[in-house]
Parts: structure tokens; sequence; C-alpha cells
């Protein structure tokens, strides 16, 4: 349980440095620089469209995936630059896990759910895999739940309980980062509960940027929120990025403040 | 004229279950009479014994064997390369040019007669590589003829897997090649293997393709460079030059029995596959 020794919390764990990105000719992300700390949890609010999926894809580098994809400007993970040309992106996505919108379980145990990880990071001994799904699962306050039935599908769970599940295989490589997608929009309020309450339990080990369109989740459970809107020409934008508290009680933004409000979004 | 919406439902309703009553019982009725004329022709002496006087007699062992032989060496070469290619269209290229030709390739080559297929094992796998009337050149030539139908149904069934597997693959920290073996594999498989059994059940019943690479000799195979007669040739020379009846209608219905046992087969070999991941 001591993977990051040195973390300590309000020191800077990720930044962005005049990022630009573009689908083609389409410029998504306009000019994004903000400074993310680390332990911590940093909400990424704003309107649909507005890139707050692509701004968290640029982390782990998922946009890599698709192929107009072009990025330029500077993201950095502990001041290493990740666009960088000797960046190993199978290792940064290594330190950097994603827990996705739909629990996207794989249809395999729930054993083998949490151990593909791993797997994938060479580790073989049965034994060692199986102290890594305990440990993972009981961070993910799933292990009570399953811990008699690892070896049934992963499938078979509620909704809520797979996406308990998803954080826990995120874990299972042991990252320094989570990046969470509306990682809560398909689950119950219950649900949604339970894994805010695992954030904020993990946001003691692990830099927690989320992704979400619930204007009180993101007051609930983040540190730092970050507002993004699209611009006249359709240009994805930081609009505001301050401490959660300071920007829902008093926003320094008037469009800011219509949009937590709800007037719009 | 308005027609009442009850009525429509009634209609529609009787026409789809008359086609299907009609295809079953077509379908049935073939298999059962064959089942019917062939069933009392198979004794233990028909399934171990070499045929005699042109098939007139004896059994059909050798037969049997061919055409295990022959589909085996098909599959052996037709799998690995039908599945390799059907992940490169599907994982290594992006739409464009290569791929929009290979695929075309294997459409066009899919739906052309498999006497085309013999008559090209015959030129270039008999003749030209001089490898003779054999189990090879049947092997051959029927690896060409139903590796178009592997990568087709393979290339679907991995694209079908979502896209969301291959993300949670990568953002693990999986390269590729672990993405598409780990995540993409286990839930392809089902679909690569209708494909196999598909591609199986067309070796079996070939004849034309067969007939003019493997030959037609009656004795038992001793290699891969034997010529040798499948189950399909022998039914259809039986048949054909009025040789027995009997023995061609054994032979079929031995035929459909060894499809049926292939499907059953292969079902459950890959049910135990992907059992514990239901």
């Amino acid at each position: 349980m001591s993977e990051n020794p040195t973390e300590t919390q309000g020191s800077i764990k990720l930044s962005t440095k005049s990022v630009n990105l573009y689908y083609g000719n389409h410029h998504a992300l306009g000019d994004i620089t903000f400074d993310i700390p680390s332990c911590a949890i940093t909400a990424i609010i704003g309107p649909s469209g507005c890139g707050k999926s692509t701004l968290l894809r640029l982390f782990n580098r998922m946009n890599d995936l698709i192929p107009s994809v072009t990025v330029t400007g500077d993201v950095f993970l502990n001041d290493v630059p990740i666009y960088g040309k000797d960046m190993d992106v199978v290792s940064l996505r290594q330190k950097i896990g994603m827990v996705f919108q739909k629990p996207n379980v794989f249809p395999m145990s729930i054993y083998e759910n949490v151990a593909i990880g791993p797997k994938h990071h060479g580790i073989r001994s049965k034994r060692e895999l199986m102290e890594i799904a305990e440990r993972c699962l009981k961070q993910a306050s799933l292990w009570d739940e399953v811990k008699d039935m690892l070896s049934k599908p992963g499938l078979g769970l509620a909704l809520g309980q797979q996406q308990r599940l998803c954080i826990a295989r995120a874990l299972a490589v042991e990252p320094e980062v989570l990046l969470m997608d509306e990682s809560c929009s398909a689950l119950d309020p219950q649900s949604t509960m339970k894994i805010e309450d695992l954030m904020q339990e993990l946001a003691k080990k692990y830099t927690i940027i989320i992704v979400t369109h619930n204007m009180e989740q993101a007051a609930r459970v983040s540190h730092m929120s970050a507002f993004m809107m699209i611009d006249e020409n359709k240009i994805g934008r930081l609009h505001e990025y301050s401490d959660t508290h300071q920007m829902f009680i008093n926003p320094k933004d008037k469009l800011t403040e219509d949009y937590i409000t709800g007037r719009f979004g | 004229m308005r027609i009442n919406p009850k009525v429509s439902e009634k209609i529609a309703k009787v026409l789809i279950w008359a086609a299907a009553l009609f295809v079953l019982t077509v379908l049935f009725a073939i298999i059962i009479y064959i089942l019917y004329k062939g069933l009392p022709m198979i004794n233990w002496s028909f399934l171990t014994e070499i045929p005699r006087n042109m098939g007139r007699d004896g059994g059909i062992a050798s037969a049997i064997v061919g055409t295990l032989l022959v589909t085996t060496v098909a599959l052996v070469l037709a799998v690995p390369f039908g599945i390799g290619t059907a992940f490169y269209l599907a994982e290594y290229t992006r739409e464009g040019i290569v791929r929009r030709i290979i695929r075309f390739s294997a459409e066009s080559l899919a739906g052309i007669p498999s006497i085309v297929y013999g008559l090209f094992g015959f030129i270039f796998f008999v003749m030209y590589l001089n490898l003779g009337w054999s189990v090879l050149s049947g092997g051959l030539t029927l690896a060409v003829m139903i590796l178009p139908t592997v990568i087709r149904t393979s290339e679907e069934a991995i694209r079908a897997v979502p896209d969301s597997y291959r993300e949670v693959s990568f953002s693990l920290g999986g390269t590729k090649w672990q993405t598409i073996i780990k995540a993409v594999f286990p839930s392809a498989i089902q679909g690569i293997s209708n494909g196999i059994i598909l591609g199986i059940g067309r070796c079996v019943a070939e004849t034309a393709a067969v007939m003019l690479t493997a030959g037609g000799a009656l004795r038992m195979a001793s290699s891969l460079f034997s010529p040798t007669r499948t189950m399909a040739v022998h039914f259809y020379i039986l048949a054909r030059e009025g040789i027995s009846m009997n023995n061609a209608y054994g032979t079929a219905a031995l035929l459909i029995i060894l499809i049926f046992i292939i499907n059953v087969v292969a079902n459950a070999l890959v049910n135990r596959f992907t059992a514990k991941n239901k």
C-alpha cells in the first residue's frame, strides 16, 4: 500500500502548457494551461461537447487511438513531458489509469478482470496476482461483496458493483493518477454515492481527475474545478479554474455562475 | 381501403409460420430420407473395410480417412492464415486502398464456383508443383477455397468486439498485441469458430475441387503424397456410375452424421473455452 511514498498533498502532479488539440481540421481544445495538484480531486465541468473528455484523454494519450488527432503544446506528469519523443505510452498508461463512463467489464471472471492489467505488465505468479486482486478489490470497497465469488463472471454483478470492479481493475496496475470519465453517469444514486465515497478515500493516495455533468457531484467531491466552454469558433477553452469551494460560492465569471446554477448547459 | 392491423398481424403470423414450416419440412425430409436409406448400410465392416469392386462391396474406410486427412490439411493451412489476415484487416490497417483490395479479393474469391478452384489446384499444385493427385494437393486447394470464408467471418467477429474492450486494455498499459490476445480474441472466438465450422463443412462436402486434386484412389492413403478419395467423391462416383446406390446412400448418411458430429464437437470446444466467461 505504498506506491507513492514521495507523494505530498498540494504539489503539482500534472500540468498542461498552451495545449491545442485538433481532430483533423477541427480545433477542439484551445490554449489550455493549468496545473493539477496531487492527491486531490479535480473536476472538469462544462456543457456537452466542450471538450471535457478530450481534455481528460490528453493525460493518458488515449486520443492517440484516433488517427486524425494532433496535439501541440506540452503536458507534464511529474514535470516529465508526456508527449515527448522518448515517452513510452505503455508505461505512461500504467501510471495514469482510467475509469470509463460505462462499466466496461470484460466477459471474464471477477478475478481475471482485475488480473488482466498486472498480466499485461508481466506478472505471472498466481499467488501474486491473487494478492493484487484482493488488495485492489478492498481498495475499491468491493472485496466483502465478491470475495466468495471471484471466479464468477464479472458481468453478473450489479452495475454499481461493475463500476467498482473497473476501479479495482484500474488500480491493479498501481497508477499514480486516476482519470474518471463521467464514471457515475450510468449509475443509480446509491451506487453513485458509494463511488463518491470511494473517490474521497482514494484521493488520499491518488491524484484523481473526474469529468462530470453533475454539478452537485463536482461540488461534493472535488477540491479543484475546471470549467470549460466552447467559444464562438467552437474551440473548447478552459474558462475558469479555481478551488471548487470558491467557484461554487463565488464564481469569478458570469458565464461560470450561469452554468453552475443551471441557467444553461 | 384500410386494413385492420389485427387482421394484418394474423396474416403476417400465418405467412411467417408457413415459410418456416415449409423450409423445415423440406430439410427434414431430405435428411430423414437419406438416413432411412443409408443407415441400414452402416455397420462395422462398412466403417472399417476398404472398398472392393470399385465400391460395390466392402466399406468406405479409406474414404473416411481421406476426408479427414484432406480436411485437416486444409484447416491447418487456412485457419492460421485466415485468422491472421482477419486480425490484420481489422486491427492493423486503416480504411484505405490496401484493405479495400484485400476485402474485394476475398469477397470475389468466396463467390467462385468450387470447380474453378479444382481446376486451379489441378494446374498449379498437381501439375506445376508436381505434387500429383494427393492429400496435399487436395488440402491445399481446399485451403485456398475456404480461406475467404474464414477471413470474412473472422474479420466480422473481430470488428463486432466493442471498442471499449480495446480502450480498457490500452488504458491499463497493454500493448497492441496484448490487447488483441487478451481483450479482443476471447470475445471474437465464437464468431471465428463459426467461420471455421463453415469452412470444415465446405471441405467435407466438397466434391469437384477434390476430385481434380486428390484423385479417386480407393486404397488407404499412407502419406500426404498419396492419392485418396473423399467420402463426397466416393458418393458421387458410386451414384454417377451406378455402381451401388445402397453404398452411396450409406456414404451420404455417414457424411451427414460426420458433419453433425463436427458441429457438436466444435461447439462443445468453443463453449468450454468461453464457459467460464459467460
